[in-house]
């Protein structure tokens, strides 16, 4: 080591500058602390690497969820997209989800500006070549020059960056997404700290020239006429732009074809990949071999933003050779004569078994160490941002000595992720799914403020004033759906005429007005005119309104589940804890147990290989303790 | 912290004149209300004072199961330290079975093995140094419950089970995908199709409830042995008892050389009936390897039907076999009452006499149809006033896995109720999801990963 080397002192170290350093930095500086965060590339803050969205089913639920906590996600993507919609709006309100395209190069330009702008957030080109420890914690890291960064807590946030290389055919780069720098020494320094990990792989399509395409061959696809921002503090009006098209075309029975053909020439069946991938976003090779009788399949040519002819060819991600793709590109409809720009190619990757943290995101085995996004085997970059963010907060936690956020399954989607990635076996990147969260019909997007503001205002990053609202609607929403379920409404003309118009069947007695909300064909929305006492209140509050009174049966039993759940969640189990000496578990479980140490007996009945007589031993056993605690 | 109400049978139930039936939690009263009918009057049990006994009925609606004492029990001085109702009824696995099933009609569920114990010591009733018995309970039950509920459920209707969930499964998988992917695949018009289907597998558990019902979702049942000398009209019994012709009946001895089981249900109760070759000194090797297997059989068995034909003389083949049935609970018949009479009643009595048996005796004719009424009373008789032992855990199993199946079924009528009502598409995965669930619990599958499975391994998802 030379002996003058640059040596600095800083509160927390973020290692990684995507979704999840940029979330994680961010909170940390904002909570008072000095934050450096480093990134391979300044120009690669906040990169999207795959594809040009952010939100969808789910994923949009997660970025109203960071943006109620107080993270950024939200507030970059409505000042960068160039196209929205709602999905699934025909569906119920807990499947609505926000998707919007955004203008890549902005995207990042803008959170990068956010981070400049952030006092006490100092921005570091430079690779993390090892993390510094003392006693089982955490004291910093070093860099490839080797300078030396003094922290009291690291947060881990490298993406697909660790050892990664890019695979098309029998090419192999070694490098990160988009030929970018990988970082390829940190690996061996988490290995030496006991550290699992695991190589998983992702891959993404070829980006084309739009001059190259052939749009009418296609079918345009627009955005939503009024755009619904993704941040609660987005004032709805700013939102309202002109937007950008996607386009819709088909593969066929020739893009199969010449897939089946030269299969063999894909790293993937060629054995040459090792790492696990993901099969909720399968390769176009994938997808031809596992649903064979699929005559065609769909895919999205995307605009990856306004100052660029380049486009995302969605839904044929593949790592097959450079010559391949062009001819498969080639035989779909509009791409005749496409150019590519960049190649398709599969990325391969180590990231860590998640077994290995607490649900604060810290890891169990070096104190105020903290890591977030694909590191934590996940895949996309909503979950990255989440995970950040929680990371983030929790870092600062421990540093303030104050209780970790862990938010629990029936809170978020979140919470939801985070208790899948740290207590259930994780083979492959892990996406979040709406079907993941048990009670969804609780965890809409719509109310993720009313879910979470609480808790990012004793956090600390939700302001005052932005609280106060929230309490506040919460008062104006229980108002009225009391009063709306005492509101009578007579079988007059005007009501039937009303009805009548709608579809509905006429009264023959009086209703309640709430009685008539939850019919199919009605909604509060549509009962204006019919209610005539109805108070002036703002659009969110009467949205609340419709869905409480609409699905009140629905929610009520929802609750009722949740309240079951709560009772195990809160029954804690202690830290570092050996099951070996609980009597009556049965093997699998001791042995499960230990390897997960979970935090609550909740969690702990969600571990495969522990059954209910275990969690019936544990609860006697747990009782068996406190009672000799108090003597 | 309030729990649910849980009900189990307290007692063991082979062998006992009384049984127990005990309810514990919040809701004890009120279930007890809802199955309780005074002798006179109508009283409402939730009124009554701690600690007092009350003569009464347990009814399922108008039905009357039993006639009971009832004992409330209030909180905190009870074995639980929640209010707990405790039901004295007649012992005999069948009617503690059916007041168990009626207080989980109206509200218990089915306790989890060594519930009550848990529930006793958490609640501070059990003493600190006795946390390790009250593991060893849990366990012990556990095992006990483990081993029974997958090995006693009979193969086929396994199979159904998970063919209904896996069915329920793909239902979720597809309109899960649909949601998560709604540029990809289309969920139009999807309710009538899926209405059609939960209809279709609600008849198939309606089914499995029904057979749960006659005992049949179970391989065990009361080994029944048929036995006696060829020709005594053992297989004309088997026919009748199982009402239809499963066994060959020809006027010539010996022609039931191997050995015929069958399942017979007498009113809820399931008899394993095994017909047997005639036992008799023989030189054919093929009847003597069935007479063996008769007697083995015969050793094995819960209850042995020992045929005579009252028509010929009582042998030295009828001595040995009689002397087989020492020990044994047994029912003599005298078949072919409708002949002149050679072995009579008071003949065969007297033998028994001699060898210390006292086996009720009755006359038949299963060619007139005579007699055979009183057998199948005798049957059960012997069954309801608990003479008749066997694997009672095998009961209790029944009553979880018919719960289990009410669930599910419920869930799937909600199913339907959201489709009829107009919901959207993501309200039917809520209940599709607790069907799984409740069927789940008796395959012992959960429904997470299976789903995503499915999601992924069924549904194409773009990107």
């Amino acid at each position: 080591m030379p002996m003058s080397c640059v040596t600095e002192n800083y509160d927390i170290c973020v290692v990684g500058a995507g979704h999840a350093g940029c979330e994680a930095a961010l909170a940390c500086a904002r909570l008072g602390l000095e934050t450096i965060v480093f990134t391979v590339s300044v120009e690669s803050i906040a990169l999207m690497p795959c594809n040009p969205n952010i939100g969808g089913s789910s994923k949009g639920h997660l970025v109203r969820e960071v943006d109620a906590l107080g993270g950024q996600m939200g507030i970059n993507i409505d000042r960068t997209f160039i196209q929205s919609k709602m999905l699934n709006v025909s569906k119920g309100p807990a499947v609505h989800s926000l998707r919007a395209q955004a203008d890549k190069s902005e995207y990042s330009r803008e959170m990068r500006r956010t981070l400049e702008q952030t006092e006490g957030l100092t921005i570091r080109q430079a690779e993390v070549t090892e993390l510094i420890t003392e006693d089982g914690a955490v004291k910093g890291v070093k860099t490839f020059s080797g300078a030396m960064y003094y922290s009291k807590a690291v947060v881990l946030c490298t993406g697909t960056y660790l050892k990664s290389r890019c695979l098309y055919g029998d090419v192999v780069h070694y490098t990160g997404p988009n030929g970018l720098q990988p970082a390829n020494r940190l690996s061996e320094s988490l290995r030496a700290h006991g550290i699992e990990l695991f190589r998983f792989k992702t891959g993404t399509p070829a980006r084309i020239d739009s001059r190259s395409v052939d749009f009418s061959k296609m079918q345009e696809q627009k955005g939503d006429s009024t755009v619904v921002p993704f941040s609660f503090t987005t004032n709805p009006e700013d939102v309202q732009i002109a937007q950008a098209s996607c386009w819709l075309t088909y593969t066929n029975e020739d893009t199969h074809e010449i897939i089946r053909e030269n299969l063999n020439r894909s790293p993937l069946y060629s054995g040459m990949i090792e790492g696990t991938g993901p099969r909720y976003c399968p390769s176009i090779e994938d997808k031809v071999v596992r649903f064979a009788d699929k005559e065609r399949h769909q895919v999205f040519i995307e605009p990856e933003g306004l100052s660029t002819n380049e486009m995302y060819v969605g839904g044929m991600s593949s790592s097959l050779p450079e010559d391949v793709q062009y001819r498969m590109y080639r035989t779909v409809a509009g791409l005749e004569h496409v150019k590519i720009v960049r190649n398709a190619y599969a990325i391969e990757y180590d990231c860590i078994n998640p077994r290995q943290l607490y649900p604060s995101l810290e890891f169990k085995a070096v104190k105020g160490l903290f890591s977030g996004g694909q590191f934590n085997g996940s895949s996309g970059y909503e979950e990255a941002a989440a995970q950040g963010l929680v990371a983030g907060i929790n870092a600062a936690m421990y540093l303030k000595g104050k209780e970790p956020l862990v938010l629990d399954r029936s809170t978020s989607y979140i919470g939801v992720l985070i208790d899948d990635l740290v207590t259930k076996e994780n083979r492959e990147p892990y996406r979040m799914m709406t079907s993941r969260a048990e009670y969804r019909l609780l965890l809409r997007q719509d109310n993720a403020d009313l879910r979470l503001s609480k808790i990012g205002y004793e956090v600390g990053l939700i302001p005052q004033e932005r609280y106060q609202w929230v309490l506040e609607k919460e008062r104006l929403i229980e108002k009225e759906v009391d009063r709306v379920q005492h509101v009578k409404i007579g079988a007059n003309a005007l009501v039937q005429k009303l009805l009548e118009e709608h579809g509905s069947t006429p009264l023959k007695t009086g209703a309640s007005l709430a009685e008539l909300i939850r019919r199919p064909e009605l909604s509060y929305g549509i009962l204006a005119e019919i209610d005539k006492d109805r108070p002036d209140l703002p659009d969110e509050v009467a949205e609340q309104v419709n869905i409480n009174i609409k699905y009140d049966g629905y929610i009520k039993r929802q609750l009722k589940q949740v309240k079951d759940f709560k009772k195990l969640e809160s029954k804690n189990l202690p830290e570092q804890f050996d099951y070996s000496q609980v009597n009556g578990l049965r093997i699998e479980a001791q042995q499960k147990l230990n390897l997960y140490q979970p935090v609550n007996v909740g969690q702990a009945s969600r571990i495969s290989g522990v059954s209910p007589a275990d969690i019936s031993v544990l609860l006697v056993y747990l009782e068996q303790m406190y009672r000799k605690k108090q003597g | 912290m309030k729990t649910d109400t849980i009900a189990a049978i307290a007692t063991a139930m082979a062998n006992s004149g009384i049984g127990i039936i005990r309810i514990s939690g919040g809701e004890a009263f009120s279930v007890i209300d809802k199955i309780y009918r005074p002798k006179k009057g109508n009283k409402k049990l939730s009124q009554a004072e701690s600690h007092t006994v009350h003569y009464g009925y347990i009814c399922d609606g108008e039905k009357v199961v039993d006639e009971v004492m009832v004992l409330i029990l209030k909180s905190p001085n009870t074995y639980t330290r929640e209010d707990t109702v405790e039901i004295d009824c007649h012992g005999g696995t069948l009617v503690q079975t059916r007041i168990l099933e009626t207080a989980i009609k109206y509200g218990a569920r089915p306790a989890e093995p060594g519930e009550f114990t848990k529930r006793a010591f958490l609640n501070g009733r059990i003493d600190l140094s006795q946390a390790e018995s009250v593991i060893e309970v849990i366990n012990a039950q556990n095992d006990f419950a483990l081993e029974s509920s997958l090995r006693q459920l009979q193969g086929t209707v396994k199979e159904k089970i998970q063919g209904i969930r896996g069915k329920l499964i793909h239902e979720i998988a597809f309109i899960e995908s649909a949601l998560d992917d709604p540029e990809h695949i289309s969920i139009e018009g999807y309710g009538e199709r899926l209405m059609e289907t939960v209809s279709e597998l609600s008849t198939q558990i309606s089914e499995l409830i029904l057979n749960a019902e006659n005992g049949s979702l179970l391989k065990e049942g009361i080994n029944t042995v048929i036995i006696g000398k060829p020709n005594v009209g053992k297989s004309s019994l088997m026919n009748m008892l199982a009402g239809e012709e499963r066994a060959i009946v020809t006027d010539i001895a010996g022609t039931t050389r191997d050995i015929l089981k069958e399942q017979v249900n007498l009113n809820g109760i399931t008899l394993n009936v095994i017909d047997t070759a005639g036992i008799r000194d023989t030189r054919d090797v093929v009847e003597q390897i069935g007479v063996d297997r008769a007697k083995t059989y015969l050793s094995q068995a819960d209850l042995v039907l020992y045929m005579v034909d009252s028509s010929v003389s009582f042998d030295v083949n009828d001595e040995e076999i009689l002397s087989l049935l020492s020990g044994k609970k047994a029912i003599v018949l005298l078949n072919k009452s409708d002949l002149d009479q050679v072995t009579t009643e008071e003949l065969v009595r007297a033998k028994m006499g001699q060898k210390q048996m006292g086996h009720p005796i009755f006359p038949i004719s299963i060619k007139d149809g005579k007699g055979t009424k009183e057998l199948e009373r005798a049957i059960q008789e012997l069954f309801f006033h608990g003479e008749i032992s066997f694997n009672n855990e095998i009961y209790i199993t029944n009553v979880r896995q018919k719960s289990a199946l009410q669930s599910a079924l419920e869930s799937l009528s909600m199913v339907k109720q959201s489709i009829e009502d107009g919901m959207p598409e993501d309200f039917y995965s809520i209940d599709l999801v607790g069907a799984c669930e409740e069927l789940g619990n008796i395959t012992g599958e959960s429904v997470g990963e299976d789903l995503v499975n499915e999601i992924f391994s069924k549904f194409c998802m773009g990107k």
